[in-house]
């Protein structure tokens, strides 16, 4: 059976998620391979759900807030901005992937960016292949 | 009629001893202990043989306190067996409650560790070329050493564990506490952290708290210290914002920020992502260039986020092992 990755999308309520709903009812096609949760601002995603998606499963997170001086909360976004770097940098020791993480900038206008984002992020993972996150932790405690 | 005493058996497995130093640190209450308790086994200060733990009848411990790592087989196999042996078994500090400093090895392979270690170090015999193996044939005799594993376990991960008692080391005074806790009859219920608050450290720090806004990081040599203000907000890292209070907040007591041995804060699942968030906070820069900066100029950030909690944490270890 082919390979088809399973991405986690978490995109803020008042661009990005706007963004995603324009791509569906512009009807532009993009892989299926993005779940999306909606939360209200990219500050609320916590680097611990970024954590706990990859080692539930997930072989990639985007994460997707107002470009930088849009955020709906003024300053919201610049969090994520210091976040996901931090993040991506302790990842990196754990032996996770770079694109296994990914941050952008998505205007509600930017329905055909975002389908853009997927497709390209989709098809990097499927590159990769599959994240052993989950499985490699799930296996034997007792390994020798 | 004499009052049966307690029995009880402190153990250490990958540990650097200062768990057992931090019982004896309790001073003239060891002797209260000594009288409360009979030592069935305690390495580091009562003789005793692993047999005579083996030839103990199932449960004939009361209270087994288990101080360090499980890093080898032998450590796995005393935590099995104590666990038999004991009515109560508690995670002793850092170490066993969550993989303390030996669990940051779960960053690096057992083979690298071991060749760094015995072939390339500086400080050992120039042209050895002998690494320990768990069995070695020498003139006919067959010698054997525990199994040095993979990578680093908490003891929670090998047996179930009824209490823990977190800090590198534990507070003498919440070390005593606990036993008395334990060894009276109103206990904690099962499965509760002994010994801690629940609360953060910054809740109990008392220095005092404004906006944080960092462009750059020091190390607490680097730079003269207000010892009024918060550590964070001087750029000093301090994990007190996700870490466990109960040590008495003493690492920022002394102008060091706390390195987060007690753990993550009760609302906490990940202490380094959780501390993450509060830095991404803290930082005070839009640039994503001088961002990238601010943070090159953390040094060994995982292993300042994940100190004492690697394997606890949800990663555990990395994936190149
Ligand atoms: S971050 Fe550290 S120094 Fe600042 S209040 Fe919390 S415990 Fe105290
Ligand atoms: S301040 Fe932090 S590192 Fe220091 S003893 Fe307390 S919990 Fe441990
Ligand atoms: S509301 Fe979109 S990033 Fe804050």
């Amino acid at each position: 059976m082919s390979f088809e990755p399973r991405i986690l999308g978490i995109l803020c309520n008042w661009c990005s998620y706007a963004g995603a709903d324009l791509a569906g009812t512009s009807r532009i096609h993009y892989p299926p391979n993005v779940r999306i949760i909606r939360v209200m601002c990219s500050a609320r995603v916590d680097p611990t759900f970024v954590v706990k998606a990859l080692v539930s499963g997930a072989d990639g997170v985007l994460i997707c807030g107002c470009h930088p001086g849009d955020c709906h909360y003024s300053e919201g976004n610049y969090k994520t901005m210091r976040r996901i770097p931090l993040l991506k940098k302790v990842l990196k020791d754990f032996g996770i992937e770079d694109e296994r993480v990914r941050l952008e900038w998505i205007s509600a206008s930017e329905g055909q960016r975002f389908a853009d984002i997927v497709k390209d992020m989709t098809e990097r993972i499927r590159v990769l292949g599959p994240s052993h996150v989950a499985c490699e932790l799930h296996a034997d405690p007792r390994e020798r | 009629m004499a009052v049966k005493k307690l029995q009880i058996a402190l153990y250490w497995g990958a540990a650097c001893g200062g768990c057992d130093v931090a019982v004896l640190d309790t001073n003239e209450f060891i002797l209260d202990v000594a009288a409360l308790a009979d030592i069935r086994l305690w390495p580091i200060a009562v003789d005793g043989k692993y047999a005579d733990v083996e030839a103990l009848a199932d449960n004939e411990l009361d209270l087994t306190f288990f101080n360090g790592a499980v890093r080898n087989s032998e450590n796995e196999h005393l935590a099995k067996l104590l666990r038999r042996k004991s009515k109560m078994l508690v995670a002793f500090g850092s170490c066993a409650h969550l993989g303390g400093i030996p669990g940051l090895a779960n960053l690096t392979g057992r083979e690298e560790i071991l060749t760094k270690n015995y072939l390339h170090n500086p400080s050992i015999e120039p042209g050895n070329k002998k690494i320990p193996l768990p069995e070695t044939d020498l003139n006919g005799q067959l010698l054997q050493l525990p199994y040095f594993f993979k990578r680093v376990y908490r003891l929670a991960d090998i047996v179930p564990v009824d209490y823990c008692l977190p800090g590198c080391p534990p507070a003498p005074e919440q070390v005593k506490l606990s036993i008395l806790a334990l060894a009276g009859g109103k206990r904690p219920p099962p499965g509760s952290t002994i010994g801690a608050a629940e609360r953060n450290l910054c809740d109990d720090c008392q220095r005092s708290k404004s906006e944080k806004k960092i462009k750059h990081f020091y190390r607490p040599h680097e730079i003269l210290q207000d010892p009024d203000k918060c550590l964070l907000e001087q750029g000093i890292l301090c994990m007190g914002p996700v870490t466990r209070s109960g040590c008495g907040v003493r690492c920022p007591d002394t102008g060091l920020g706390c390195r987060g041995c007690y753990g993550p804060a009760p609302d906490v699942m990940d202490q380094g992502s959780k501390f993450i968030s509060a830095l991404g906070s803290i930082i005070d820069s839009k640039d994503p260039h001088e961002i990238e900066t601010i943070i090159a100029g953390i040094p060994d950030l995982t292993a300042i986020l994940y100190r004492f909690g690697l394997p606890a944490s949800f990663l555990q270890r990395s994936l190149k092992l």
